[in-house]
């Protein structure tokens, strides 16, 4: 059968095809779907884990007791899961293992641009690098089988267009997998150092053993054409190739890209007049072919960031850029993502953007947004977790310093659980005074819907415990703990003067749920009113001094021709944000 | 001959839904598909697009600056935002709907009131009311299966099921809504 599918949809299909039956992520744009999908399949355990080190270590253990295991994440993901990834390879799996990393040229969702091919040669996993999703399901069922066979875990390396995209596959049967028996094996699987060196000497052997699989694995192949211009590529880099050159060059696809082919590469580029080596972000395969001896061209003339989509390959190789429309750009306006109608972020950032002299410590989640206007929240955005134990950093220097200002340090719930904890841990034990602020969506926002530990449901939609955020921060020691409705103003600023005041630290935890929640039994329970209202303004009051305006609300606007504001009934979930910044009343419940 | 079509709008008009059910029909017509979108950041109210190429064998996902055969934009900023992509006699069709963006709302900027007419000096677009018309059907969210229509017209891909594509996609309580509104579109580029 054959159908339409992203390359994360493919490879949820081709670890269901392969017989994988455990499976553990943390969600992460662009490889989210990829769990989402493999939680659909009824032979397949999924989970998501609190951060991509857990889902790391639960896909090694389930490997280690015998089954086929898949991890996935994002390119940023893998530095969180690098610690148990490094030794890892050491071992050696018994069930098959794959851990997928969907890296970002381009960042459309991201804070960085990192080449995970790097963490496949430094760990010395072996590495496959789909095209398009015919190859996402091909490549996983293939890594499965040359796992078990060579003892290696596999990385496979997506990118976005590769996660995202949709192509033509052709569905197959699942092969059903008999466990591996576990059984006591401390000199595979205790990586103390007597063994871990005996196990480094093997993991080179392994991949001596690669690398001549590599010469003539299938996803290494030559499609011989015109000999003036040879491409070598890998990834989607493969498919902009072609769009550009055409099908009369040549070509060497490289899928099996750790270790690389070094004879086949020799081979190619002793048939072609001129290399080219096409490849998104690192010269991870140009710096091996010039170690080979081969002349080719990479990054000297293709950018190093950023998609190396056609027409920048083309711009690059004939030195004109296409010719495109002519228009006047100063009719252009920017159109930046912002906070949808009722996101209860907004209160709490319009009014934590109006305190003086504080530092705001962020993270990462839809609350980002609030670095940019009309709110300018955000004084710093790293990683994941972040927030807490930098603000705890910057608070201490700024008291070491002798100035007065405060930290407040802000993240998601998701966010909060993924590595936020221990950094709390921190600021209590090493005596901070930061404000720590947990926005409680009730679900993992950003990345589109997935439950947390803090929801009460698991990836496949059963009941589990539900950890209550401020049990938590209470048992780590914190003494000042609030839970406040962020979609009330008053309640924000009291909490926020108590806190500053203090020379200790205190969390905050502003519960509501994201306006775009499919809202549980418990959400209805607990949050009376929750989006069943809708706000309206009253021209008769409205003097049209665009004071709300500022609260930055997309279903508010203001109607030059009326000179009143007026709110898009279809957007309005009646939060209320805007009643309250109203000075004349003129905002109220509709009827 | 790979065929690229290029679907803009504002986070939350439904392009995703259109793409998915044009690439159905294409792939059941027995064309090779591929499409690419960016999910993310971008759907809380940015800049969407979704790129559709089809053709005998497709290479690239995605489409090169000038060389879509159609643009079909669900808002008028964002068609000439697109006009980048559009080659320079390919289909163009702007849905005649304003969403202001959220610098326009805080007053940061101003929606300038002639992007259609900076549009139409350069190339001629099909201005279609589909928000309108959606709403005039029962459902303003239909407008992104008119403006399907206007590219099954606008690309001569008639010829395919699209009913009981339709049928395939979409909820059968708003069946009915989206057989007019895929026809409303086809007739509105005539």
């Amino acid at each position: 059968m054959k159908k339409l599918m992203t390359g994360d949809e493919a490879i949820a299909r081709g670890a269901y095809e392969a017989g994988v039956s455990y499976a553990s992520a943390y969600p992460g744009t662009p490889s989210t779907e990829i769990l989402e999908n493999l939680s659909t399949y009824k032979e397949i355990y999924a989970e998501w884990a609190p951060n991509e080190k857990v889902a790391m270590e639960s896909a090694i253990g389930a490997s280690v007791a015998g089954l086929r295991s898949m991890v996935s994440m994002k390119h940023v993901g893998m530095n969180v899961a690098a610690d148990p990834m490094f030794t890892w390879a050491y071992m050696g799996v018994n069930g098959g293992n794959v851990i997928v990393t969907a890296d970002e040229p381009g960042m459309f969702s991201s804070q960085n641009e990192q080449d995970n091919r790097n963490y496949a040669k430094a760990a010395r996993i072996a590495m496959l690098e789909p095209s398009d999703s015919q190859e996402c399901i091909d490549m996983v069922k293939a890594a499965y089988e040359l796992g078990e066979e060579y003892d290696t875990p596999f990385i496979i390396r997506m990118t976005t267009r590769v996660c995202h995209s949709k192509s033509i596959v052709e569905l197959s049967d699942r092969k059903e997998i008999a466990p591996k028996e576990w059984t006591k094996n401390p000199a595979k699987y205790v990586c103390l150092p007597a063994i871990a060196r005996n196990l480094r000497v093997k993991l080179d052997e392994r991949m001596k053993k690669l690398a001549a699989y590599s010469e003539t694995s299938p996803f290494n192949r030559m499609e011989m054409g015109d000999k003036g211009v040879g491409v070598i590529a890998s990834g989607v880099c493969y498919y902009y190739a072609k769009e550009v050159f055409g099908e009369n060059a040549s070509y060497l696809k490289l899928g099996f890209t750790n270790p690389l082919p070094a004879g086949l590469i020799r081979e190619f580029c002793s048939k072609v007049d001129k290399v080219y080596i096409l490849e998104e972000n690192d010269p991870y395969i140009e710096e091996f072919v010039k170690q080979q001896g081969c002349q080719c061209v990479g990054k000297e003339l293709f950018p190093a960031w950023g998609e190396l989509t056609p027409d920048v390959i083309r711009e690059c190789v004939t030195g004109t850029p296409n010719r495109t429309i002519e228009f006047d750009r100063s009719k252009l306006i920017g159109r930046a993502p912002t906070f949808c109608a009722g996101c209860p972020h907004r209160g709490l950032f319009y009014r934590l953007g109006r305190r003086k002299d504080i530092m705001i410590s962020g993270d990462i989640g839809c609350y980002t947004l609030a670095a940019g206007k009309p709110y300018t929240a955000m004084d710093s955005t790293v990683c994941m977790g972040a927030s807490i134990s930098l603000g705890a950093g910057a608070q201490r220097a700024f008291n070491m310093e002798g100035k007065d200002r405060r930290v407040v340090t802000v993240l998601g719930d998701s966010t909060f659980f993924h590595t936020g904890i221990n950094s709390l841990i921190n600021t209590v034990y090493n005596k901070s005074n930061t404000v720590n602020i947990i926005l409680d969506n009730r679900i993992t926002g950003m990345t589109g819907h997935q439950d947390n530990p803090g929801t009460g449901y698991t990836a496949k939609g059963e009941e589990t415990t539900l950890i209550k955020i401020e049990d938590l921060v209470r048992a780590i020691g914190v003494k000042h703990v609030y839970v406040i409705n962020p979609n009330n103003l008053q309640e924000v600023d009291e909490t926020l003067d108590k806190c500053l005041a203090l020379t200790e630290p205190s969390v905050i935890i502003t519960r509501w749920p994201c306006a775009l929640k499919k809202f549980s039994k418990e959400d209805k329970a607990e949050f009376e009113s929750l989006f069943i209202t809708r706000n309206v303004v009253d021209p008769e009051k409205c003097i049209g001094c665009r004071k709300c305006l500022k609260a930055g609300c997309p279903a508010m606007s203001y109607d030059k021709e009326t000179k009143k504001v007026k709110i898009n009934r279809a957007q309005c979930v009646g939060c209320d944000v805007c009643t309250q910044v109203c000075p004349k009343d003129a905002i109220g419940k509709e009827a | 001959m790979t065929k690229s079509i290029l679907l803009v709008g504002v986070g939350g008009q439904g392009t995703i839904l259109a793409s998915k059910i044009l690439t159905n029909g294409l792939m059941e017509a027995g064309y090779d598909v591929k499409m690419s979108e960016i999910h993310g950041m971008s759907q809380r109210g940015g800049s969407v697009s979704s790129q559709v190429r089809y053709g005998e064998k497709v290479m690239s996902p995605v489409i090169e600056k000038g060389k879509a055969d159609m643009v079909v934009s669900f808002e008028k900023m964002e068609a000439l935002r697109a006009l980048d992509y559009l080659k320079e006699d390919g289909a163009l069709v702007v849905n005649n709907e304003e969403i202001p963006s959220m610098s326009v709302i805080t007053g940061d900027e101003e929606y300038p009131a002639d992007v259609l007419e900076e549009i139409e000096k350069h190339v001629k677009p099909r201005v279609v009311d589909a928000t309108r018309l959606a709403r005039e059907l029962g459902n303003e969210k239909a407008a992104n299966i008119i403006l399907l229509g206007t590219i099954i017209r606008s690309m001569g891909l008639e010829q395919i099921d699209w009913d009981s594509i339709l049928e395939a996609n979409i909820k059968p309580q708003f069946l009915d809504l989206n057989r007019k509104a895929l026809k409303a579109g086809m007739e509105a580029v005539g």
